[in-house]
């Protein structure tokens, strides 16, 4: 009996050390939770979710506080993705947070901006460049095509343009059923 | 000018869906029309009625479905499910079996899973083991090969009058019409601790493999080598599962020639050929790399085996193949070849 | 270390297709007459495009630099005729997207007055590689096989070259401009050789091409003997598209595999087309840039099928015009071969430097595709793969538009050869799922290196905000703290006499502005000055 209790005793200290071992050897660093959502969320930083920019966000998706569906600059690959990432159901976007368009980009009217650097000030990534009373213009690479600018211009000189798509990042299209002609006629 | 566009290769297609499955229909024809030589005009009412019930199955639930009818029986993957179930099935058997099996293999095992190309599951195969497991009594309705019946061979009329209202001709029951197969018979005795020599003797296990049988699965054996000739099957599916029943029957045969039947009478006896070129090697359903068939055809050969002999039906290719139609998927996962340029998988 | 076979291999998969180039090397190789318009677009290689040097109405030479390019991959452009500039603008180019890219319009003067390029290099064989290198960038060589590749570049691999192969496998049914070129001028193209031989300092040099053509073997093989080249092998392979693939001829030639996302120069080969030795030839030789190159005109869709020697630039249907104009059974337009090829909208877009083919098809050629049923996993298309891929499974999971997995099935080793839609018994359009795949994973990774830049700028953005926030704060807490202080010390007498001074300063204030109106205090000239505005 004694040496039964005692056999198990030892193996069971012995095994504890050895997985409290490896649990420091082979200790994993992690990416914490919010990290890995922040990552997979567009960066636009527009606030539609409800949240003041994707990490609050992400830090509300990784507390239960906010759903996965309220990001319609990821649309719908972007709730696949934190869908999978946190091994839930995907859902349709919550149409209360708007609809996912295309990728846009601010372009400011020059001859209509009056330099008040509102836009300036509302731009989550500063993409916008310019100073007080001197004609501001948007940095089209940095812009995330957020819609934020658009509102505090008091002379409505802020336009959202959908990217131009260049050769370069020209996509093929998803094939249909059958073959279609995949480009109208160029000229 | 202006022109259309696609995208590439333009060249004119070298295959078509519907011109693979009408050359597996004729590498059919030399089994079929031996099985008609020795098992007479059931097997031709089998078949007419397996491929009408089966073609009028796809187009119906096509059309609840809602999807266009004609191009999906146009690839005659349909029609080819029901010939190969035809083949399998009784010549005697009452005419609703193979309607109920056509019907059930297209019904549910292909078009409740999406369709053709989306079935887990061989069609024909499942139409037949729900046949043999709900109704067999029905499926051991085989008359005895022509040249080896005592008395009667069945002509159109009483054969259709047979299968249709279940009439045996005067001074016949249904037991006087039938026989067992070479396997089925071969299981029996040897239950009954016969040695496999006594068995041999008998005149029903003919050359080497059954009386009528062995041609049978010869003619099949043909169709399909004409098959690979003209690249509709690759060899590896085929050549294992041949390889692995052979090996493993070889093996026991040798370890013990009382109890267990010889290579020989394996290969040729019951489906093998029709099962080795026609049935498992339905795309659809198999492994796909070129490894994973060697895999696939040999877990069929050897599951083959090991039900013929200790299992409860006679004949196994059938269980065998869906057993190894769960398997396909895991596989093909696993068996994926080294791509170019990379070291190892 | 790498050696070529005795005996050249099979390649893997791959298909035997009609070659049909007899009908377009009946006629030998003539020139094509130069247009009145040159279309010359500034993006015609891999990397990114030139930038125009010249200005609308100019006065150019044929050969002179039209367009430079400042990256290390990349090249310039010259003038392919002489006359004037007219245009520099947006103008559609053959790309599948049917998008327009930037181009210069030149207008031909007819006189093709050459600029003197400064090109020419005597004595090749003996010069430093890395001026040789200087002269095919100058020249805007790029590699004439399809791909585009700057020529510069792939002469500098950066390590030690054992074996150089010049690929002149043109495997593509109907492609036969190499085998033009072969045939027509030998000699150009082995002076192109040992000099880029001479530039990689390569030990061995191999030129592979298909076994189905004897003709261009038998043209170059009297032409290594003419000029007593012993070391330069010629090895014909077997006849098998894509033998002509640079990993495939690679592999036929040597049995080694080019590594996954790797280059030959891992392997230590470097791999250059027969049409590119050429033009280092013409350029290093007679100081002439890339302005011309072989294009073979084919197709049941034209009159007279040939091979022309072409100014870049040439309008489509300039060349098609020269070869007797479309017959009627033309019913597809095709740059490039059969199964690699793009379709074209229009004969109006311009030759450029990687046109090796104008197929005009007819419809039995290149008929108009069946609808796609399912996949039915026969596998033929693993079978055919020369990159021993899964094609069903990359269809299955581009389908899907799971991008994660059709990774993990390698689909960058895909090199959309076509072999598998070609065998394909459901007619699935294979290589365009694929090739929606790639792109499509190509701009999810752009996405994800704009989201990162912008979570940067974003962070930056708080940092600074939440510093100014602090400073402010800062600042407040000192000027509370002052004033506490004054208060702590301060009695009611130094309160009393803090006021008193104040109402004195307004008081010597109000008497200030009274004296000299317009004058005061710094702080309120420039409110003034505000509400002036």
């Amino acid at each position: 009996m004694l040496t039964a209790i005692l056999a198990l005793g030892t193996l069971a200290a012995l095994f504890g050390l050895l997985l409290g071992y490896s649990a420091i050897r082979f200790r994993v660093e992690g990416d914490p939770i919010v990290d890995q959502i922040d990552n997979l969320l567009p960066q636009t930083q527009c606030g539609q979710c409800g949240f003041p920019g994707c990490r609050p966000y992400a830090e509300a998706i990784a507390g239960g506080e906010a759903d996965i569906n309220q990001c319609p600059p990821g649309g719908d690959s972007g709730i696949q993705a934190l869908a999978e990432l946190l091994g839930v159901d995907p859902k349709p976007l919550n149409a209360e947070h708007g609809e996912h368009t295309e990728a846009r980009v601010a372009v400011i009217d020059e001859q209509t901006c009056i330099g008040c650097t509102l836009c300036i000030q509302a731009c989550p990534v500063d993409a916008i460049l310019g100073a007080a009373k001197q004609m501001h213009t948007v940095i089209a690479r940095e812009c995330t095509g957020c819609d934020l600018c658009v509102a505090p211009c008091p002379v409505d000189c802020i336009e959202m343009v959908p990217v131009e798509r260049a050769l370069a990042t020209w996509k093929w299209p998803y094939p249909q059923g059958e073959h279609r002609p995949i480009a109208d006629t160029g000229s | 000018m202006d022109f259309p566009t696609q995208s590439s290769p333009y060249l004119p297609a070298s295959n078509d869906v519907g011109q693979l499955m009408l050359r597996v229909s004729l590498a059919l024809v030399p089994g079929a029309l031996c099985l008609f030589w020795f098992f007479g005009w059931g097997v031709v009412f089998n078949l007419v009625l397996s491929a009408l019930s089966a073609v009028l199955a796809e187009a119906a639930i096509l059309a609840l479905r809602g999807r266009p009818i004609r191009p999906a029986l146009g690839d005659g993957s349909a029609l080819l499910t029901g010939l190969l179930l035809a083949l399998a099935l009784p010549p005697l058997a009452p005419w609703w079996i193979p309607v109920l099996g056509a019907a059930f293999a297209i019904v549910v095992a292909k078009q409740l899973f999406g369709g053709l190309g989306y079935n887990p599951f061989n069609p024909a195969m499942v139409g037949f083991v729900v046949l043999i497991i709900s109704f067999p009594l029905q499926m051991t309705l085989w008359p005895p090969p022509t040249g080896l019946h005592e008395g009667h061979a069945l002509d159109l009329g009483e054969t259709f009058r047979l299968i249709f209202s279940g009439a045996t001709p005067d001074s016949h029951t249904l037991d006087s019409l039938t026989m067992a197969t070479p396997l089925d018979s071969a299981k029996t005795q040897l239950g009954l601790d016969y040695t496999w020599s006594e068995i041999r003797a008998k005149p029903l296990y003919g050359g080497f493999a059954g009386y009528g049988w062995e041609w049978i699965n010869l003619a099949y054996l043909a169709g399909g080598l004409w098959l690979w000739r003209k690249r509709v099957i690759q060899w590896q599916i085929p050549v294992a599962l041949l390889g692995a029943l052979g090996a493993t029957a070889l093996l026991f045969h040798i370890g013990d020639s009382d109890t267990f039947g010889s290579p020989l009478f394996h290969l040729f006896s019951g489906a093998t050929m029709l099962g080795a070129f026609f049935i498992a090697t339905d795309p659809v359903s198999a492994a796909t790399t070129p490894r994973g068939r060697l895999y696939y055809g040999a877990g069929i050969g050897v599951l083959t085996y090991v039900i013929r002999t200790w299992g409860g039906y006679p004949d196994a290719i059938a269980f065998s193949v869906l057993l190894m139609n769960m398997a396909a998927p895991t596989i093909d996962y696993y068996t994926q070849p080294r791509v170019f340029g990379h070291r190892d998988k | 270390m790498v050696d070529l076979l005795q005996q050249p291999l099979d390649i893997v998969g791959g298909l035997r297709l009609a070659a049909n180039k007899a009908q377009s090397l009946r006629s030998p190789l003539r020139a094509a007459p130069i247009p009145e318009r040159l279309i010359v677009p500034l993006g015609q290689h891999i990397g990114d495009p030139a930038e125009a040097s010249v200005e609308v109405g100019q006065q150019v030479l044929t050969g002179q630099v039209i367009g430079r390019s400042l990256n290390y991959i990349g090249a310039p452009v010259h003038a392919p005729a002489s006359g004037t500039v007219c245009d520099i603008g947006d103008y559609p180019v053959a790309h599948p997207s049917g998008l327009k890219a930037t181009c210069v319009v030149i207008q031909s003067d007819g006189q093709d007055r050459r600029a003197e390029t400064g090109l020419r290099m005597p004595a090749a064989l003996a010069a430093d590689p890395a001026d040789i290198r200087q002269r095919v960038r100058d020249a805007g060589i790029v590699g004439l096989g399809g791909a585009g590749f700057p020529s510069a570049v792939k002469l500098n691999p950066g390590r030690e070259v054992e074996l150089l192969v010049i690929n002149a496998a043109e495997c593509e049914p109907y492609i036969s401009c190499d085998e033009a070129l072969m045939c027509a001028r030998p000699e150009e193209v082995i002076a192109g050789i040992r000099i880029m031989q001479h530039a990689l300092q390569a030990r061995q040099v191999v030129i592979g091409l298909e076994d189905n053509m004897p003709a261009a073997f038998d043209c170059l093989k009297r032409g290594l003997e003419a000029v007593g080249e012993t070391a330069i092998r010629i090895m014909p392979v077997p006849t098998v598209y894509p033998a002509g693939g640079e990993k495939q001829l690679i592999y036929a030639l040597t049995g080694e595999e080019v590594p996954s996302q790797g280059l030959p120069a891992d392997l230590g080969i470097v791999c250059h087309n027969v049409g590119t030795a050429a033009a280092v030839a013409r350029a290093l030789g007679q100081g002439e840039p890339l302005i011309s190159r072989i294009v073979t005109v084919t197709g049941a869709g034209v009159r007279e099928p040939c091979n022309l020697e072409v100014r870049i630039g040439t309008p489509i249907a300039e060349l098609v015009a020269a070869c007797g104009g479309y017959s009627d059974q033309v019913t597809r337009l095709l740059m490039g071969g059969p199964m690699m090829g793009i379709s074209l909208t229009s004969d109006r877009l311009p030759v450029i430097k990687t046109t090796n083919c104008i197929l005009a098809a007819s419809d039995a050629e290149a008929p108009a595709p069946a609808a796609a049923r399912p996949c039915i996993r026969c596998g033929k298309c693993a079978e055919v793969c020369p990159a021993y891929l899964l094609p069903q499974q990359l269809f299955w999971y581009a389908h899907a538009r799971d991008f994660d997995k059709v990774q993990d099935y390698n689909l960058f080793d895909c090199i959309e050869c076509g072999c598998c839609a070609q065998v394909c018994p459901s007619h699935i359009p294979l290589v365009q799922y694929y090739r929606f795949a790639k792109t499509e994973i190509w701009d999810l990774e752009r996405q994800r290196a704009r989201a990162d830049v912008a979570r940067q700028r974003h962070e930056f953005r708080l940092e600074r905000l939440e510093r100014e926030k602090q400073a402010l704060e800062a600042r407040r807490a000192a000027a509370k703290k002052g004033l506490e202080t004054r208060e702590k010390s301060g009695d009611a007498d130094a309160k009393k006499a803090e006021i008193a001074a104040a109402l004195a300063r307004v008081q010597a204030r109000k008497s200030g502005q009274a004296a000299t109106p317009g004058t005061g205090a710094p702080d309120d000239s420039a409110n003034t000055s505000k509400a002036n505005r």
